[in-house]
């Protein structure tokens, strides 16, 4: 069966309807041993102290503030070059995730910021590009807001999403670019395989990571569906409109 | 409680604000989702009547 069959939404739907129990499921195990293990049952780092334990929030923010917005932007192409609604409603789902998850990024880092580099905010190359990477999320929620037609919406924020993606690469590699700033390059490079962090860390990072990956998925599957339903809704009250006129 | 040291409030402040931006953005989209699943189930039924 080709993937595409699950452009329509009455078999997207009937197949998210199987898989979300599931999900939630291993979404809830996943976050709550990950950020369990790493809270309650690491040690503090011998330079960082305690603060080292917010890198169970932080870097999965990070790590699937960016990975959202890649999606939207797979999600945005396949509306832009095949035209199936399913995909701008995904990408639209996806973007109040992934504006969130950014903001748990910016704070959990700014509150690590300070007591290690003794200060909330830099403009650092890094820094930058996440709140410009913020401030896209929240322009493409604007715009979806702003637009009545859907396909217009579809096509402006897929636009929208194109442009942002500059900035979630940036966000990305800023460190690698500029070789310069506060912010320290990754400590688990999935390219090179090289990791800067001990066992102890590593592995309950590796857990929040899949949690936090899980929890996005549910979550835009759920708001997908929500859209979907709106739009089906939409339809059924047109209906009634022109009955009744 | 793990000891947090002089960290205890940074440490505290990042899981608190973290937990309650994604229990938000949780409560928000299930909410959302019941009571679309309700209206479109109402217009439906008004459509079969």
């Amino acid at each position: 069966m080709s993937i595409w069959t699950y452009a329509n939404p009455q078999k997207f739907m009937g197949l998210t309807g199987k898989v979300l129990p599931v999900l939630v499921v291993l979404t809830a195990v996943s976050l709550f041993v990950g950020l369990g293990w790493g809270f309650f049952l690491t040690p503090e780092d011998a330079r960082q102290g305690a603060t080292v334990k917010i890198i169970f929030l932080h870097v999965p923010a990070a790590l699937m503030a960016i990975n959202a917005w890649l999606m939207m932007l797979v999600a945005s192409l396949i509306w832009l070059i095949r035209r199936h609604p399913v995909s701008a409603l995904c990408a639209k789902a996806a973007a109040p995730v992934g504006a969130v998850l950014t903001l748990v990024a910016l704070i959990t880092g700014a509150i690590w910021g300070k007591p290690m580099w003794g200060t909330y905010w830099v403009w650092d190359p890094r820094l930058t590009s996440f709140l410009i990477l913020f401030l896209f999320y929240l322009g493409y929620m604007a715009l979806w807001s702003a637009l009545e037609d859907r396909e217009t919406a579809s096509d402006l924020t897929s636009i929208t999403c194109l442009v942002g993606t500059v900035f979630a690469v940036l966000s990305r590699y800023a460190v690698k670019f500029w070789d310069q700033g506060l912010h320290q390059g990754t400590s688990v490079p999935v390219a090179t395989g090289g990791r800067t962090i001990s066992d102890v860390f590593f592995y309950p990072l590796v857990l929040s990571m899949l949690g936090f990956g899980l929890l996005f998925v549910t979550l835009v599957l759920i708001r997908a569906r929500t859209a979907i339903r709106a739009e089906r809704l939409g339809a059924l009250l047109r209906r009634e409109g022109g009955g009744n006129a | 409680m793990p000891e947090l040291g002089k960290y205890a409030v940074d440490v505290s402040m990042a899981y608190g604000a973290s937990f309650a931006l994604l229990l938000g953005l949780v409560l928000v989209s299930w909410r959302q989702s019941k009571a679309m699943k309700r209206a479109l189930d109402a217009a439906e039924a008004r459509r079969d009547a």
